[in-house]
């Protein structure tokens, strides 16, 4: 039985299987009926709307059926239920489990007591691998991942699909530039991961001195809960904040990425450059769920 | 026991039980809670802390009268003491002399520090550490204990 956990024990072998697949299914490469019969349990024990949609769209694009947690409120799980008692009883209803929950290391407690293939889509501060699958797919759309120098800005200390996304990039030797405020640099733990898997990490104090250099650079959200002072927040976001006059310099295939929802971290006039893909970077959610969902279901 | 005089002085041989050796300077009494040992107990002990010592500099020395230490209760003991030589008494004299390995995985014995872990919350798990180089890391959010392990045994 195939579960997707964590993005650390996916072997590079593994995370090119599953971006060919999606590649392929993106080119009109699929059967339709491939999951025809077969039934997904969506099981999200906190809102995030469009991983859900994306997760059914690709199920339903392969012929398979979806049944649904419903609301949190009304089942049982107020009643105080344990995550291992809900997996066990789902486990008998569906094919495969697709897990969202608040707790960090949910998604491996389920694999342990669910009879059937557990997604992680997403558990509290911790992994979420269909997001770094397709932060890999929409790098590779653009330009080979090996040997690339992709820039992170923003809050890194706690912006888990950055973490993630670096550890899945540190198996095609890419260089990491980092851009944070002080206080959201890298977590020390995952800097020495990296640096023990031979990464190479730059460290630098604005965008501007690297940006002309980064085939990608990947933003994330600085969040106004992590300054007590809205004065303090305000200064520092607008600091790192990208717009097109911060993107004159970029080489010829630089790509610009988000995994969205934004709110100021980038200038919509950037939207229309052609090097913004966060857009597109949503879109690719499906096809990469589908080779997600085909990897664990046949 | 006979021919250590540095440790006769501050604690006498025992009959039958287990002795613990060489465990890092201060970390005795961490000892005697990773075997359970707090408050009220029906075994006679006796505890030497920061006894001088050729190899360490300081050690600390745990002598537990009339139990023998079970292998699990060894390999706990090497979250802290890693260092630690253990010594079955029987009839005052050394039955067996136990190494102290560290484990691969420790379940059960550590709480996970983060408090968002799902091994806090109400399920039916117990907590898994991977011992790796740079310290144990939690099965569930791979949250990694570098430093003060002692602090986080259940
Ligand atoms: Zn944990």
């Amino acid at each position: 039985m195939h579960h997707i956990i964590s993005i650390k024990e996916i072997t590079r072998e593994e995370i090119d299987e599953i971006l060919d697949r999606a590649s392929a299914i993106d080119q009109g490469a699929f059967d339709p009926d491939a999951l025809k019969r077969k039934i997904l349990a969506i099981l999200f024990f906190e809102p995030s709307t469009r991983t859900q949609m994306s997760f059914a769209s690709a199920m339903l694009r392969l012929g398979g059926k979806v049944i649904n947690l419903g609301s949190v409120e009304t089942s049982s799980i107020v009643k105080g239920e344990t995550l291992a008692d809900t997996i066990s009883v789902v486990s008998g209803y569906a094919d495969a489990i697709v897990l969202r929950h608040p707790k960090e290391g949910a998604a491996r407690l389920a694999s342990e007591f669910s009879t059937v293939p557990v997604i992680n889509a997403g558990d509290g501060a911790g992994q979420h691998p269909s997001q770094t699958l397709l932060d890999l797919f929409t790098i590779r759309q653009s330009m080979p991942l090996d040997g690339i120098d992709v820039g992170f800005l923003g809050d890194l200390r706690y912006g888990r699909t950055a973490h993630s996304l670096a550890v899945a990039l540190s198996r095609y030797g890419v260089r990491i530039h980092t851009i944070t405020p002080k206080g959201l640099e890298l977590p020390p733990s995952l800097t020495d991961d990296l640096l023990d898997g031979g990464t190479e990490i730059v460290v630098h104090e604005h965008l501007e001195d690297i940006i002309s250099e980064l085939d990608v650079l990947y933003v994330t959200r600085i969040q106004r809960e992590r300054f007590p002072d809205p004065g303090a927040y305000a200064s520092i976001a607008s600091g790192y904040r990208v717009t097109p006059e911060v993107l004159t310099d970029v080489s010829d295939r630089f790509i610009l990425m988000h995994p969205l929802p934004r709110v100021d971290e980038i200038d919509t006039r950037v939207d229309a450059l052609s090097c913004a893909r966060y857009f597109q970077q949503a879109r690719n959610g499906v096809p990469v769920r589908m080779a997600m969902l085909q990897k664990v279901l046949s | 026991m006979k021919g250590k005089p540095e440790d006769g002085l501050l604690i006498s041989p025992i009959r039958n039980g287990t002795v613990i050796d060489h465990i890092d300077a201060g970390e005795g009494l961490s000892v005697l809670r990773i075997l359970g040992i707090i408050g009220r107990t029906t075994e006679a002990l006796s505890v030497a802390t920061n006894v001088e010592s050729r190899q360490m500099g300081r050690k600390d020395i745990v002598k537990i009268e009339n139990r023998e230490l079970l292998k699990e209760e060894v390999d706990r003991i090497s979250l802290i003491a890693p260092k630690a030589s253990i010594n079955i008494i029987r009839n005052f004299h050394v039955e067996r002399k136990i190494g102290v390995e560290i484990p691969s995985e420790v379940i059960g014995v550590i709480r996970c520090p983060n408090p968002g872990c799902i091994s806090n919350a109400n399920e039916p798990i117990d907590s898994s550490f991977a011992c790796q180089p740079r310290g144990y890391r939690c099965r569930y959010c791979e949250t990694l204990i570098t430093r003060d392990i002692a602090s986080y045994i259940i």
